[in-house]
């Protein structure tokens, strides 16, 4: 029998759009009204914009194998977010030394968790996951019960509204983010080393790849990823409070599992990761409409999350 | 002692480093609490820790198989919804121990649950667990949409003044999981489970019935958070739905600092016990210290962070020696 192949992200995305089509559907939905069908399904990849660029850096790790996760993702989009929030003030002027700051801040907290990941020979898991642990307790020292802050008018106008044919500007700078991605997956040195690190670690240290440095490099810009994560989203959302990025967390790495990025590594793409975004943001913002209480919104999410990786996520048979 | 030795040692015994980190903790925890070693704060102090401890052993069992459960605070937080909903403040013991039992069921079924998944159809279990994470603690709210209930206070009573010679009661829990895991660790599907955990694919060729040994780690895990789940109501003698989720990372890395292996197939389950108790400690000591509320929660992460960068330090100062 001949299998039918679809890859993993054009099946998210086709599931996207059937999911949008059918959810027009709804008591409440679009119905045949095209404009807002329009603003409805341009409003879902928007959100989709945060969880996609938060799940950039964890594409990353994950690629890189040998267990490879960030689970300190959310807490860098929140104290990032906060920082950028304190820096800007509400002032123009202040937006690009913030970015700086947010891509520097995020890079470090990266290059702490490969270093333990790395050097120390602490599992990725439990390493990020202790990190998260610090970087949430400096944004509560930071913090101190409040921030005071604002974000900058400019970042309102680029990121939260449309900038050309009614396109929000964050989907524009999630497009150009994308290219980015995939020119760093498949056209640079460092890309084709991931994937190499990726399959299989001593192979690669023996054609000459500096595995701990990739390693660094690697797990140093999914922080700084998550940094300007943390930037777009305050500059969505226009305020700040500790929890900010921890509902992004395990989301970036359903999207990424979604997108059909192997979680054991070296095999994957951002693309991918972009299409499990949407789907991921879809459903979620589709069991909202249906006005469904909290409790049936998560067993459906979860029922939904196992359907979508039993089609594509599973592994190897152990008999070859 | 030399360096090979202490190796050697350390290979034999996985938890000597959390033992020796426990000690620490103790000590200190001595200090800053005078009270410390009297009887009844000794009791206290491993009534709560119980439940961590108890989630830990099963978080290690899975792990050992290679896998990873994200499901257990939502197995817990089931268990406690049921406890709380179905027995109620003026509930009889009877109507308890019945409750107790299907609260074992429900939690063997979510764990014959993520097995599945797992086991037979090979998902990625960190996915997996997460997603039925979220099927769990949506059944639970969906049982106690409100925090609220409660079981009878004569069985939280039970479980806070039950001292049987003077011992503590979740000394005697802890001293039973640990005898069963002696006996099954020396079985066959003890050696099963750790080739599995070191390497499945070559256990599946040497005949190891790799699906049904993965398949059993998660039912282990689930009936695990079970009891956490029942000891969790009898210690806070309430229901909420949002109980579980601070504990299942804790788990994780109590079961780490404990020792084993997060790769699997290295350890043991007396570790993770040790950690669980090390974790609950290292919070018990800050509130001691004095510090400052805001700083609580950065000093105890940056303490679990050190306990956890240790080992691979001090290997790294050996390295230089030689």
């Amino acid at each position: 029998m001949k299998k039918l192949r679809i890859s993993p992200p054009a099946a998210a995305l086709i599931l996207a759009v059937t999911l949008f089509l059918l959810s027009g559907l709804l008591p409440n939905g679009f119905g045949s009204d095209m404009s807002i069908a329009r603003a409805q399904a341009t409003n879902i990849v928007r959100l989709a914009v945060f969880l996609g660029v938060i799940a950039a850096g964890q594409t990353l790790v994950i690629i890189s194998g040998s267990e490879g996760i960030d689970l300190s993702a959310g807490s860098v989009v929140t104290l990032t977010a906060i920082l950028a929030y304190v820096m800007i003030k509400g002032n123009d002027s202040m937006v690009l030394p913030a970015i700086g700051v947010v891509i520097l801040v995020g890079a470090l907290i990266g290059l702490v968790n490969g270093i333990g990941i790395t050097y120390l020979k602490i599992s990725p898991f439990v390493m990020t996951l202790g990190m998260a642990g610090v970087v949430k307790g400096l944004i509560i020292i930071l913090n101190h019960g409040n921030v005071s802050g604002k974000v900058a008018p400019i970042m309102t106008s680029i990121i939260a509204r449309p900038v050309v044919f009614g396109i929000p500007g964050a989907i524009l700078i999630w497009v150009v983010f994308g290219l980015f991605m995939w020119f760093l997956l498949e056209r640079t040195p460092f890309g084709r080393n991931l994937f190499a690190i990726g399959v299989n670690r001593i192979t690669s240290t023996l054609s000459g790849i500096h595995v701990p440095r990739m390693n660094l490099a690697t797990y140093s810009l999914a922080g700084a990823l998550a940094g300007i994560g943390g930037f777009l989203l305050v500059g969505n959302t226009g305020v700040v409070f500790i929890s900010l990025g921890d509902p992004y967390l395990f989301p970036s790495i359903a999207a990424v599992a979604v997108g059909g990025t192997l979680l054991s590594g070296g095999k994957g793409s951002y693309w991918g990761t972009m299409s499990g975004a949407i789907v991921l943001t879809l459903i979620t913002s589709l069991l909202t409409t249906m006005q469904m209480p909290e409790s049936v919104r998560r067993m459906v999410l979860g029922g939904t999350l196992l359907m979508l990786i039993s089609i594509y996520g599973r592994q190897r048979a152990l008999r070859q | 002692m030399n360096r090979r030795r202490w190796n050697q040692l350390l290979l034999r015994y996985p938890f000597l480093f959390a033992l020796i980190l426990l000690s620490v903790a103790i000590l200190v925890n001595a200090i800053l609490q005078p009270t410390f070693f009297t009887r009844e704060s000794l009791n206290n102090n491993m009534r709560v820790f119980l439940p961590l401890m108890i989630l830990a052993v099963g978080q290690a069992v899975v792990i050992l198989g290679g896998g990873i459960d994200i499901s257990v605070g939502g197995i817990l937080s089931i268990v406690n919804t049921i406890l709380a909903t179905q027995v109620g403040l003026n509930g009889s013991p009877e109507k308890m121990w019945i409750y107790v039992g299907l609260s074992l069921l429900a939690g063997l079924a979510a764990g014959s649950l993520n097995g599945f998944f797992v086991s037979v159809l090979r998902l990625q279990p960190i996915i997996t667990t997460y997603a039925t994470s979220f099927l769990f603690f949506g059944i639970a709210l969906y049982i106690l949409p409100n925090p609220g209930g409660g079981i009878p206070q004569a069985i939280s009573g039970l479980y806070r003044n039950t001292t049987p010679l003077g011992i503590p009661l979740a000394i005697y829990v802890i001293v039973l999981i640990l005898l069963g895991w002696y006996y099954l660790r020396h079985s066959r599907y003890g050696r099963y489970l750790y080739a599995v955990g070191g390497k499945a694919e070559a256990a599946y060729e040497t005949g190891v019935p790799v699906v049904g040994i993965q398949f059993s780690t998660y039912v282990i895990s689930g009936l695990m958070a079970a009891i956490a789940g029942i000891a969790m109501s009898m210690l806070t003698g309430s229901g909420n739905a949002d109980i579980g989720s601070a504990m299942t990372l804790n788990s994780v890395t109590a079961v780490v600092i404990g020792g084993t292996a997060f790769s699997g197939g290295v350890g043991g389950i007396a570790g993770p016990i040790i950690g669980a108790m090390t974790l609950q400690m290292i919070m018990n000591i800050i509130s001691f210290a004095n510090i400052d509320t805001w700083w609580q929660t950065f000093v105890n992460a940056l303490i679990i962070v050190i306990a956890l960068a240790l080992p691979g330090l001090l290997n790294l100062i050996q390295g230089r020696k030689k």
